[in-house]
């Protein structure tokens, strides 16, 4: 029976001063007890208004109601018949903006910790289940998935068990998209990428890395020299923004892509047992405050650094950062400057950065985001002294498909334009979703995207429904 | 995997490759490059397509071995294969027709020529080659140069084979009209300062002048912007926006002092190669 009880278990995690020097998940999981006692704070709700806040449409009670039960085989396919990557999305959806948001608990006490028990179940599964028997494709018709972020993988695991042939492209030489090279390890151990891709592998799936579609291979030799019968567009929203302010292009800036790729991607904190160094100095400064910048910022102080500052024009209160994030931030000794706006990246002779210009701010009236504008405060500037600069100002779509793909419409941000629910672009049998369609987003958003592509593929070739 | 199928030692440290990339081979056009990875945990180096052939399904590279990762492909023999390959990269080098092109290269960028002259002179372009070295020796691929273009002018600085000097002197005595016809263009690709030297000696004519920028990449994508230089006061993503820009717009200075960014951990990394050998299986 369900138990009232005021908080939420709290999640096991590694001390804040021992874990911001390496790169080991932070979150430790829950242990059977935890999940079960957990479990029990779910009230079952006859309006379970927590499903409306899922994008994918989880039946959270259910599965909850299975944990406690102790049935966690089927909380497990409860769960993942509506979210193909609970192992991921229990650690990185942004759960404060979403079911747990809605949790009826939510209004007298804390909400039941939604996220933590879905990554208790996915992981359950991950351990404690053996991957699928290896498939062979059971229907004539070839697709093809471009980009192997979550979006194209969702998809093509959908399509796969579909019993449809799926070759996925991806331009880098690794599949996972920002899963793979933004995320670091101490949120999202790679293992559980890994495993997820050995899934989509034994379905059928076939991934070939290195190939860029629109450079090796045009869009329309996928349907014309290589026969598919669709294609999924999942190419991201991988352009980084960079601010336009002067020494940006001073040594020791970077984007938060590249930062994040020379770790992540690149294993820079394995240097030299791996290849790409890193540079990063004492005094670290991370311009934003979203999920990106976050990473950005404890991944320079496990990188060496011993200042570690993020700085935000706006306040803590428009800060896009799941909040997990930036409570782990603080703890492990993150500077927040808010309201403080980044005007001029200094150097030194040799071309290095020494400080990063700032100036104060204050918030006015509300902008077209409906955020409150922040205001420069006349004669407020200062100077902050740092070694690097690593700007995590937003994303944007990468128009080298698009760029050499006809017929495809994109609006004036350059993302594809697709109809929501089936993921249809302006092309006969080409269908888009995730950061490519909606620009940056979040994980989940893009999976169910790859989601629903699939089902209207699948719809669009065979009639069925 | 790409395999190599064919290995030549043009200098102690530069290896011509021939690789087995039909997908590359087929959509690739003079001027691009691709990005390669020799092994787990290895560096993504760009590296300029020197010829292809969509027959064949052959790419060529030049590697000039200037560090580990260099080093590293460099050991590699035929019937082994390169890790990952990705490409072609970057926009191809777009010409108005008809005109006198005289190509300059240095060090592995005279490579990337051959596909350039060639099919700029199939074309029917007038085409030179200027091509310089310290010593004859050090000259790479002089006949394969030789019979892609209508002349092939050999520069080494003690004069042991051609033109006794620089390539840029070179360059200004056929502007100054020691040649049938006054260049219409030039594409210089080679070491940084090389091609500085040439934007700085076509300048005073204004001929159009492109040069091929090389600065540290990673994806290749314009995912990083790592590569970014200054071009005409706009910043440009030299994988995507390049790698060929207008010679007399590029911001030499930053482009330079930004390849200079890793140098200590590019030692270290070569030290630790020296000391460790190289592991093929690694
Ligand atoms: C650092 C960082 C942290 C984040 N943290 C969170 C978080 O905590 N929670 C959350 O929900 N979201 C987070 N996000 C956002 C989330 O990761 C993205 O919304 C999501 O990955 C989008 O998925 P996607 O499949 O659309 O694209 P991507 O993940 O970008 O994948 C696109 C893939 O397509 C490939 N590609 C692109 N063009 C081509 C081409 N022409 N040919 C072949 N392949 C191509 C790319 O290489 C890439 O692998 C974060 C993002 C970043 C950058
Ligand atoms: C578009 C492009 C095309 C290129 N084409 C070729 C090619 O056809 N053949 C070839 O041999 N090389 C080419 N290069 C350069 C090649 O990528 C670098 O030499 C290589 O990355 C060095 O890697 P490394 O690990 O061996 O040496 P590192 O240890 O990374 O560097 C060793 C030394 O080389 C210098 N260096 C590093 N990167 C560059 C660079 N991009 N440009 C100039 N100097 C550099 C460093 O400052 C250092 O002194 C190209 C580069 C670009 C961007
Ligand atoms: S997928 Fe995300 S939003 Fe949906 S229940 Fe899980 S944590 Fe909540
Ligand atoms: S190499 Fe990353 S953007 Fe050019």
């Amino acid at each position: 029976m369900p138990v009232k009880r005021a908080n939420k278990t709290p999640m096991p995690e590694r001390p804040a001063g021992i874990r911001s020097h390496d790169f080991r998940e932070v979150n430790e999981g829950y242990s059977l007890a935890h999940a079960a006692f957990e479990a029990e704070r779910c009230l079952r709700c006859q309006d379970p208004v927590c499903i409306e806040g899922c994008p994918v449409g989880i039946p959270i009670p259910d599965f909850i109601h299975a944990v406690a039960a102790g049935d966690l085989p089927g909380a497990a396919r409860q769960l993942r018949e509506a979210n193909p990557l609970p192992a991921i999305c229990g650690r990185v959806c942004p759960q404060e903006s979403q079911c747990e948001m809605l949790c009826h608990m939510v209004k007298r006490f804390r909400p039941v910790a939604i996220g933590h028990l879905e990554r208790y179940v996915a992981d359950w599964e991950r351990m404690e289940t053996p991957l699928p028997e290896p498939r062979t494709p059971t229907r004539a018709e070839k697709i093809a998935v471009i980009g192997a972020g979550p979006a194209g993988l969702v998809c093509a695991g959908e399509l796969a068990r579909l019993g449809y042939a799926v070759t996925v492209y991806e331009a880098l030489h690794a599949p996972g998209g920002v899963l793979r090279y933004g995320i670091p390890e101490f949120r999202l151990p790679k293992e559980i990428l890994d495993w997820e891709i050995e899934v989509l592998r034994r379905l059928g799936v076939e991934i070939v890395c290195n190939v860029i579609i629109g450079k090796t291979l045009t869009l329309d030799a996928l349907f014309d020299d290589y026969g598919f019968a669709a294609v999924f567009v999942g190419t991201g929203a991988g352009l980084p923004a960079f601010l336009g302010i002067p020494g940006e292009n001073l040594n020791g800036v970077f984007s938060a892509n590249e930062f994040l790729t020379r770790i992540n991607l690149m294993r820079a904190y394995d240097f030299p047992a791996a290849d790409t160094p890193l540079k990063v100095g004492r005094r670290v400064a991370v311009i934003g405050a979203g999920n990106t910048a976050m990473d950005a910022i404890r991944s320079a102080m496990r990188m060496g650094a011993e200042e570690a500052l993020i700085v935000y024009r706006r306040s803590e209160k428009e800060m896009s950062a799941r909040v997990e994030e930036y409570h782990h931030a603080i703890e492990e000794g993150v500077q927040f400057n808010w309201l403080t706006n980044p005007i001029e990246i200094l150097g030194d002779k040799e071309g290095w950065v020494t400080g990063l210009k700032c100036q104060r701010m204050r918030l006015g009236e509300p902008d077209a985001s409906g955020r409150a504008r922040p205001v420069p405060i006349e004669g407020s500037e200062f100077v902050l002294p740092v070694d690097n600069v690593v700007l995590a100002i937003g994303t944007t779509p990468n128009p080298l498909l698009i760029k050499t793909a006809s017929g495809l419409e994109t609006t004036r941000r350059g993302c594809l334009v697709a109809e929501e629910t089936t993921g249809q672009t302006s092309r006969r049998r080409i269908y888009a979703g995730g950061d490519a369609v909606t620009g940056a987003a979040t994980v989940i958003l893009a999976a169910g995207a790859g989601k629903r592509a699939a089902r209207a593929i699948h719809a669009d070739l065979s009639g069925e429904h | 995997m790409p395999t190599i199928v064919e290995k030549r030692v043009l200098t102690p440290i530069t290896k011509l490759f021939r690789v087995e990339a039909p997908l590359i081979a087929r959509s690739a056009r003079p001027g691009q490059f691709l990005i390669v990875r020799v092994r787990e945990g290895g560096e993504r180096i760009p590296l300029t397509i020197a010829d292809y052939d969509a027959a064949t399904g052959l790419v060529t590279i030049v590697v000039q071995e200037v560090g580990a990762t260099t080093r590293r492909l460099g050991a590699l023999e035929p019937g082994e294969t390169i890790l990952d390959m990705v490409g072609p990269l970057g926009n191809a080098i777009e010409l108005a027709p008809g005109g006198h092109v005289v190509g300059v290269g240095g060090g592995f960028g005279s490579a990337a020529l051959l596909c350039l002259m060639r099919a700029l002179r199939r074309r029917g372009d007038h085409t030179t080659i200027v091509m310089g070295a310290r010593r004859a020796d050090l000259l790479l691929l002089v006949d394969e140069l030789r019979a892609v273009c209508d002349h092939l002018e050999l520069c080494t600085d003690d004069g042991s084979v051609g033109f006794k000097g620089f390539v840029t002197q070179r360059l200004q005595q056929l502007i100054d009209g020691d040649s049938p016809r006054r260049p219409d263009h030039v594409v210089a690709i080679g070491p940084m300062p090389m091609m500085r030297a040439v934007a700085e000696t076509t300048r005073p004519t204004g001929i159009p002048t492109l040069v091929s920028m090389d600065p540290v990449m990673i994806d290749g994508t314009g995912m990083c912007g790592g590569c970014r230089i200054t071009v005409g006061g706009e910043v440009k993503f030299a994988c995507v926006d390049g790698p060929c820009f207008d010679a007399h717009r590029v911001d030499f200075d930053e482009a330079m002092r930004r390849t200079k960014m890793y140098v200590r951990e590019q030692e270290a990394a070569l030290q630790r190669l020296e000391t460790e050998g190289i592991c093929h299986a690694g």
